[in-house]
């Protein structure tokens, strides 16, 4: 019984990082309807930042998870205005391509800069370890995970909902046309939605460096994780990729501790199964543009 | 002259065979006699080519985006390797037929799922499936080996008479012979009716429709076919190297494929091959230039094509050839990239 409770907490731990890692790839695949298979290098280049300012540098840990963020930030908002936003309106098959060139040049780049090998990022002393919570083992370096992320998901969700940025956002991706002939500077909105979910994919991997493990092929590891969330949970709202994430992140950790010899095998039978049944993702839109 | 009879005229003389082709065909033939050291290379660029052609089939002709189409190149590897170890059929072209034929029944069985949804849907899940049939590769090591591959393959003569020898020469002319056939089969294929209907559907699958085309089922014939030719490919890759292992179902394989048929164009079938043998040329390039990072480079290449943008580049690279062109054989003999692709 309290092993049931120890995965699934480690389920939604799991998932919980996942949602951060891959919301922002829900917003460029799911809303702009750019197929940016590179996203998983801006988690890695974060991750990295993290490491090199904690392992060398001396930095605290949490310290310089905001720094991995601002980072991964800032490679995205200028790739994204150097050449991401030539390719909005290419077909799908040039976007595939381009960034996967992109996947590709990271990972050699991050190998030839830091070697092939795994990093670890050293944990400060508080979160290492687990307590017991009536018999259920809670992992504190997990706990933080759900709180962080936890956070944001409802940061995020006001920040869609309530705020002026938040209705300027749906409506540039709900109508892209009518919303500049209201004045609405639809380009900019795309940038800094891009670079703030490429940013929160920075935070994510330096985060998950502990549970994902981070090393040079991360991006392509993990790649069709994100791709999982975003197609499977649709892109209404923010909510439909959370659950899907959650919902990954429960089943394969329950995969892997109950039938840890089918492997990823059900995870990627039920993606096709679902998207088979439906093409928009589970909590999707029925009109995808 | 009526509208349907001038495009019949103008499909038609699409068919014919031009000298440059003969020539084509001609210089890579004399390759294998020029070059004698360098039989492993060229087989390689051969199968890569064949596995192309594959792709361009799919992606050229009836516009099917697919990340996964190393599921039918592994499938094929892996049939032609367990007939060879297991005995069952010896003679190394009916091993073919066979893998190939194994991999087209994957192909069939999987088209139902490509044909629903958009792109994003068929990538996910033509992605899916190859990722799939690897996670079972590795679950059912006790038939695939595993991360060890199949080791110990024998393959017998071809056709009974000829062996495969270790300079690989048989294995070439193999090869080459098997390449020519499916390419001559291919080429009967896109230039037919239903080659015809595909680049309709591959322009605009709701008018496809309105003039009578069944999308659906000609989408499923073309995408079957490709596994065909893919899974053909992979046996070759076994038969010529005596080994299968897991990273025949890799995504970085079907991404290169990609890069190979990007580089030669699609929908002309020659892109495959002209794209084969100069992704491996940059491959040896860049290997000895920095052996651990070529990939990088091989990134950068497709991030350049992109941006530059894939129509402009075929015609720079088109521009000397046509112009020595037009000085001999005058203006109508121009060799043209057909259509854009995608």
């Amino acid at each position: 019984m309290t092993s049931i409770l120890t995965n699934l907490f480690d389920g939604v731990a799991y998932g919980m990082l996942l949602f951060v890692l891959a919301c922002g790839l829900a917003v460029t695949l799911g809303l702009m309807n750019f197929v940016n298979l590179a996203h998983g290098a801006f988690a890695m280049a974060g991750g990295y930042v993290c490491m090199v300012l904690v392992n060398r540098m001396g930095w605290p840990f949490f310290a310089a998870l905001p720094l991995a963020f601002v980072s991964a930030a800032a490679i995205g908002i200028v790739l994204e205005r150097t050449l991401y936003r030539h390719l909005y309106a290419r077909s799908h098959l040039d976007q595939v391509l381009f960034t996967i060139g992109l996947t590709f040049m990271s990972v050699a780049a991050v190998d030839y800069i830091q070697g092939s090998s795994r990093v670890f990022i050293n944990l400060p002393a508080a979160l290492q370890g687990q307590f017991d919570v009536f018999g259920v083992g809670i992992g504190r370096y997990r706990l933080m995970i759900i709180v962080i992320c936890g956070l944001l998901t409802i940061g995020l969700q006001m920040v869609l909902a309530r705020t002026r940025f938040g209705s300027r956002l749906r409506a540039a991706v709900d109508d892209p046309r009518a919303a500049s002939g209201l004045g609405i500077n639809v380009p900019q909105v795309f940038a800094f939605t891009f670079a703030f979910g490429c940013g929160l994919a920075g935070l994510g991997g330096a985060l998950s460096a502990e549970i994902l493990g981070l090393d040079p092929y991360f991006p392509l590891k993990f790649m069709i994780y994100f791709l999982i969330v975003v197609t499977v949970g649709g892109s209404s709202s923010i909510t439909g990729p959370f659950l899907a994430s959650l919902l990954l992140g429960i089943g394969d950790v329950a995969g892997k501790y109950y039938v840890p010899k089918m492997g990823p095998f059900v995870i990627y039978t039920m993606m096709i199964v679902i998207l088979i049944w439906r093409p928009n993702g589970l909590f999707g839109r029925t009109a995808a543009r | 002259m009526n509208a349907s009879s001038d495009v019949g005229h103008y499909a038609q003389r699409q068919a014919r065979w031009h000298y440059g082709e003969a020539a084509f065909w001609l210089a890579v033939l004399a390759c294998g006699f020029v070059f004698p050291t360098r039989y492993l290379i060229m087989t390689d660029i051969l199968r890569l080519a064949l596995f192309a052609m594959s792709l361009d089939l799919i992606l050229g002709y009836a516009g099917i985006v697919s990340l996964g189409h190393a599921a039918f190149f592994g499938v094929g590897a892996y049939a032609a390797g367990l007939l060879a170890l297991h005995g069952i059929i010896n003679e190394p072209v009916l091993a073919l037929i066979a893998a190939g034929l194994a991999a087209m029944v994957l192909g069939f069985a999987t088209s139902f799922l490509v044909i629903r949804g958009v792109d994003l849907t068929r990538l996910m899940v033509t992605l899916g499936i190859a990722l799939l049939l690897e996670a079972l590769a590795e679950r059912f090591s006790n038939i695939t080996g595993g991360t060890d591959g199949l080791q110990g393959i024998e393959m017998q003569p071809i056709l009974g008479e000829i062996p495969f020898d270790m300079f690989g020469k048989a294995g070439f002319f193999y090869s080459l012979a098997v390449l020519f056939v499916l390419f001559l089969l291919a080429r009967r294929i896109v230039h037919s009716p239903f080659g015809l209907s595909l680049r309709a559907i591959k322009n605009n699958p709701l008018r496809a429709a309105a003039i009578g085309i069944p999308v659906n089922r000609r989408l499923i014939a073309i995408y079957t076919l490709a596994a065909l030719y893919a899974g053909i490919a992979g046996a070759l890759f076994t038969q010529t190297t005596a080994i299968a292992s897991l990273d025949v179902f890799a995504f970085d394989r079907s991404a290169d494929l990609m890069l190979v048929l990007v580089i030669g164009g699609a929908g002309y079938l020659y892109g495959g091959l002209i794209g084969a043998v100069i992704f491996r040329i940059l491959q040896e390039v860049f290997s000895t230039i920095t052996p651990q990072y070529w990939q990088f480079w091989i990134g950068l290449v497709l991030v350049v094509i992109v941006l530059v943008g894939r129509q402009r580049l075929h015609r720079w690279v088109l521009y000397v050839p046509n112009l020595v062109i037009k000085q001999v054989a005058g203006r109508k003999a121009v060799v043209a990239v057909p259509e854009s692709d995608a």
